[in-house]
């Protein structure tokens, strides 16, 4: 985990904030430099909606070393309600209850525990409702 | 442009070759391939070497410069090139493109990755996909392509039966290759009943993690002629990127990136899919091949699956796909892929293939493919 580089991610990680081009209103999470649609460079910060539902899934049996306690767990693609998606795991469900359609809210945990030296790594999580 | 042949090819075997370091991978592969094509080592110009990741899996970068000296080229201009498991692809396509446009004759094209020497495979291949928005939340490799599974299992009725029998198909082929990391016929309650390794995906859903190293020598056409080789020509090259993060791709289901890529490689040979006599396809994992099949147009959308049960890509088949094994069971050393690819192109279109060999194939599809499709080549190879 580079510690740098987590330091920049804490509004997204933290606070979901994203980027809406001020040219055509598309919304990027994470924010961007150049406007994907209209390659616009003026952005307005906003936060993103917590409620969204699951588009599609995993349930990772063989995971990096870093997340090996924490197997069997699942990871989503999450549209939320302002038709922004990311990828995210899904919390305090057992694996079988999450599917395409599962309506979930986005909700703030502890990521990786990492080795003794690193800090502790947050960010976000859905959570099925 | 000028035209452009393959003259020459050399490969190492594939699989877990812990007695053979990085260096020596590409030395052999690049000894073969300038054996095999006959041309003075002081014709050659240039190389390009497709390399993943070395620096994590090996700890080694400047990797052209160590490669070439450790294969008795030093001296020559040498570019690593890096696109994830495209990298190969991609080296082929630059080396294409130097010989091309007349800026060198001889030019070889060569892939290698040495992915067994103790770094945490897993770890090394999620560098591929997005670290901060995709690994850093658990995601890993087969976990991307398991996503796309589910999507495409809810779309359009795919089910495990149907991807286990692209392994099975795969491994049958690959039997017959003496390269092969896994050169043994499976069996469909092999694939099912494999430990899960991202559901719904099990081990034999997945291509192995494997060292190897290949490499290819290029030269235009006139000078192939020169030098009495039989002409397998490029006949068209494409290349495309895309979004590496799966979650900003608007449909689940495919892999656009490669749709993109194979339209510009057969737009440039004039010719349609249905020209095309086998292929060759980045076979990661099981639904990979499915996907791949269907942007490449061999199959509508939702067909390739039953496709596949019926036969249509065996040995036999309309389309013969992955005659070498694939990436399945001929065995993925990431790096250098896309050149193993060619190579298998270049046998059966020179009637080299062994107990593989098809019946006088004369044009044949290459696509080699990065992450979950944040970019892929596709390359199209004539016999004349
Ligand atoms: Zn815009």
């Amino acid at each position: 985990m580079i510690t740098p580089r987590y330091h920049r991610e804490i509004p997204q990680r933290y606070r979901l904030e994203a980027g809406k081009c001020t040219g055509c209103g598309k919304v990027h999470f994470p924010p961007r430099r150049v406007c994907k649609e209209c390659f616009g460079r003026e952005f307005e910060t906003v936060t993103m909606p917590t409620m969204g539902k699951v588009l599609t899934y995993t349930v990772i049996d063989i995971p990096p070393a870093e997340f090996d306690n924490l197997k069997p767990y699942v990871v989503a693609i999450v549209e939320l309600e302002n038709g922004v998606r990311l990828t995210c795991m899904v919390a305090e469900a057992p694996p079988d209850k999450v599917e395409i359609g599962t309506k979930v809210e986005m909700i703030y945990r502890r990521l990786q525990t990492g080795r003794e030296w690193e800090v502790l790594q947050y960010g976000y999580k859905a959570r099925v409702i | 442009m000028r035209e452009v042949a393959v003259i020459g090819v050399g490969m190492t075997k594939f699989g877990e070759l812990w007695d053979t370091p990085l260096r020596d991978l590409f030395a052999i592969a690049s000894a073969n391939c300038i054996e095999d094509s006959g041309v003075e080592r002081d014709r050659i110009q240039s190389a390009y070497i497709g390399c993943m990741s070395s620096g994590l899996f090996n700890q080694q970068e400047h990797l052209a410069s160590i490669l070439c000296d450790y294969a008795g080229l030093a001296g020559i201009a040498a570019t690593r090139v890096e696109s994830a498991c495209a990298s190969g692809g991609l080296a082929f396509r630059s080396a294409y493109l130097e010989v091309a446009s007349g800026a060198s004759d001889f030019v070889l094209a060569g892939g290698v990755e040495k992915m067994n020497d103790g770094a945490d495979a897993t770890f090394c291949l999620a560098s591929a996909a997005d670290q901060e928005y995709e690994v850093y939340h658990g995601i890993t490799f087969p976990g991307l392509y398991a996503m796309i599974a589910h999507a495409h299992m809810a779309k359009y009725g795919t089910t495990s039966e149907q991807l286990a029998h692209v392994a099975v198909k795969n491994h049958r082929h690959g039997a017959k290759n003496p390269n092969a990391q896994f050169p043994m016929e499976i069996t469909l309650n092999t694939v099912l009943n494999a430990v899960r390794v991202a559901s719904p995906l099990g081990l034999f859903d997945c291509s192995p993690v494997t060292d190897g190293g290949a490499c290819v020598m290029l030269c235009p056409v006139e000078e192939a002629k020169k030098l009495g080789k039989p002409i397998i020509k490029v006949i068209g090259s494409g290349h495309a990127t895309d979004s590496i993060a799966l979650h900003d791709r608007p449909d689940l289901t495919t892999i656009p990136v490669v749709k993109a890529a194979a339209e510009r490689a057969l737009a440039q040979a004039k010719i349609g899919i249905k020209n095309v006599d086998f292929c060759e396809v980045h076979d990661c994992f099981t639904i990979a091949e499915l996907c791949c099949l269907e942007e490449l147009g061999v199959f509508e959308r939702g067909q390739a699956a039953q496709a596949t049960v019926d036969g249509a890509t065996s040995l036999d088949g309309k389309m013969p796909v992955n005659t070498s094994g694939g990436l399945k069971s001929k065995g993925h050393p990431v790096g250098a892929t896309g050149i193993a690819q060619i190579i298998e192109l270049v046998e059966q279109l020179t009637g080299k293939a062994g107990a593989r060999q098809l019946l006088s194939p004369s044009i044949g599809l290459a696509q080699n493919m990065g992450g979950s499709g944040g970019s892929s080549t596709v390359h199209i190879l004539e016999v004349s």
